[in-house]
């Protein structure tokens, strides 16, 4: 039943997106778009020693992929690199704490690709 | 009775899935007994392949191949030999920039199209313009939707090639004045080469190519109760004779030498290869089909139904919901494209499915206007002669449900 992933907490994290903006000082930035639907988020990272100390995401999308974004920087922060890159679609879920369909599934993937996509970028440049 | 209560049952998916509502016939229509039973009818009574056998299976293969031809040109107005067998429009179009737009853009030419194409009618010509080293010029819409007449004389200049157009827009579902705009173009240069998609046209509309005076016209059989996979190009005769073949193989043959080979004349000419004989023999039942409910009766029950739907949604989901086209000054068919700031379609359609309510959500493949009025996805609606004005109810108020939940 498709209705089951629109609980509050999605709808709460949509509606009230939790480090939603720019970090204030630059940080390394990362975007994916998921051209099917138009989702588009772009995360920035603070990284100090191995961790993610500050972390904010803009962009645009469903209630789904605004919501992953949402509860992936809240548990991003302060958690070694290492641990975010070992992530994986059944990781978000679990934050999500819901099922998705395959189409669906691409929506909670965006963020969690750009998250990965930033430590990429930074970890190349050190 | 509505005219939907009787035909509902010509409809075995219908009966199928008692529960759905299937509002999405812009992307395919349902197709009724009569057109899956001649599909069937091919396989279990003809099989024999066309053209080609002495034998009397593929003569009555090929006579009821051919019998479509006769029913398609009929059904636009057209000369049987004017009337080419694609896989859909995309084809058709495609097929028109490998031998008309090949042979006649050139460097500095321009070729034209509006914003408000579905990507088929678009990107090829974008591409054979940049292939070409041509310019690509793009009429714009106005605030309501509509084609800006006033925009397609200035990029329309003695230089422009080619101009493609859509008769009705898959998203807006505006019906544009396509005679009056044919008009325009022949008046700033007869020379212009004049192509409609018609793909979303021939599901409500009857197609006149004589008296519309397009060069060229393309639709699919899918989106008017026929088989997947079958498409047809109306060229004029004149046109036709002059163009190339771009696709060589069995069928468009007349003489093949080690040195050189030589063509049928069209349309065969442009049909190489086995086609999907079965497809086409059962398009001519769907075209019997809907001239027998007949286009002023689909007309009625649709504007009726629309009618429903709006004041519905204008009731239920207030203001903040607003429809692509809405107020536009042309007729529009019975498609809605909404948006809501604050809600996602993917969000919606989702949420509707739950309730067996299939609408499409996204930019159904027509980004240029998407972006031109910067809304990333919409929430599409499209309806048919059997839809019924209960389950317009049962949308409009899972809809405004749904989006409640949002804003
Ligand atoms: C206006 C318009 N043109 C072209 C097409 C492409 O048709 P097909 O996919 O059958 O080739 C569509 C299909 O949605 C359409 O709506």
């Amino acid at each position: 039943m498709s209705l089951d992933i629109y609980k509050e907490i999605i709808l709460d994290h949509y509606k009230h997106p939790r480090n939603f903006g720019h970090l204030p000082r630059e940080g390394t930035v990362a975007q994916v778009n998921n051209p099917l639907c138009g989702d588009d988020i772009t995360m920035e990272l603070e990284i100090t020693n191995n961790k993610v100390v500050d972390i904010r995401f803009h962009g645009q999308g469903c209630a789904i992929a605004i919501a992953s974004a949402s509860l992936l920087t809240e548990f991003a922060k302060n958690q070694k690199l290492t641990t975010l890159t070992t992530m994986n679609k059944d990781s978000m879920l679990e934050l999500l704490s819901v099922e998705l369909s395959p189409n669906r599934l691409k929506c909670a993937l965006v963020s969690l690709e750009a998250l990965q996509k930033a430590i990429k970028t930074h970890g190349l440049h050190t | 009775m509505s005219l939907a209560t009787e035909l509902r049952k010509d409809f075995p998916i219908l009966s199928n899935y008692p529960d759905m509502v299937y509002f999405d016939s812009t992307a395919t229509s349902l197709k009724p007994r009569v057109v899956i039973d001649a599909i069937s009818h091919y396989y279990t009574h003809l099989g024999a392949n066309i053209h080609r056998g002495i034998y009397d299976l593929s003569e009555a293969a090929t006579e009821a191949f051919e019998e479509t031809r006769a029913v398609v040109a009929d059904f636009i107005n057209a000369n049987v030999n004017e009337v080419l067998f694609t896989r859909g429009t995309t084809e058709s179009i495609n097929l028109l920039i490998h031998t008309i737009g090949e042979q006649l853009v050139q460097e500095g030419d321009e070729v034209a199209t509006t914003l408000m194409e579905h990507h088929a009618n678009f990107v090829p010509w974008q591409q054979l313009a940049l292939r070409k080293k041509a310019a690509f010029k793009v009429v714009t819409v106005d605030e309501n939707a509509d084609l800006d007449m006033s925009s397609l004389k200035a990029p329309l200049q003695k230089k422009t090639k080619l101009f493609a157009c859509t008769y009705v827009s898959n998203v807006s579902g505006i019906v544009n004045p396509i005679a009056d705009i044919i008009k325009t173009v022949r008046a700033i240069n007869p020379h212009t080469i004049i192509v409609i998609d018609a793909a979303q046209a021939v599901p409500h509309i009857s197609i006149d190519v004589a008296a519309i005076d397009c060069d060229f016209l393309a639709f699919s059989a899918h989106k008017m109760c026929g088989p997947t996979g079958v498409g047809v190009l109306y060229g004029k005769k004149s046109h036709l004779q002059t163009m190339q073949p771009f696709m060589f193989g069995g069928d468009m043959i007349a003489q093949v030498a080690i040195e050189q080979s030589t063509f049928q004349e069209p349309p065969y000419r442009f049909e190489a290869g086995t086609p999907h004989i079965s497809g086409i023999i059962a398009f001519k039942e769907s075209i019997k089909y809907l001239n027998n409910i007949t286009y002023k009766a689909i007309k009625k029950h649709e504007e009726m139904l629309m009618q429903v739907l709006i004041s519905e949604l204008r009731k239920q989901c207030g203001a903040s919901l607003k429809i692509i086209g809405q107020h536009s000054v042309n007729p529009r068919v019975a498609l809605a494209a909404m948006y809501a700031e604050g809600s996602h379609p993917h969000d919606l359609a989702d949420i509707l499915n739950a309730d067996h309510i299939c609408v499409r959500a996204g930019h159904h493949c027509a980004m240029p206007l998407h972006k031109h009025f910067n809304i990333p996805a919409s929430t599409r609606a499209s309806l048919y002669f059997y839809n019924t004005e209960d389950e317009v109810q049962r949308f409009a108020a899972a809809f405004s449900k749904a989006l409640r939940m949002f804003i």
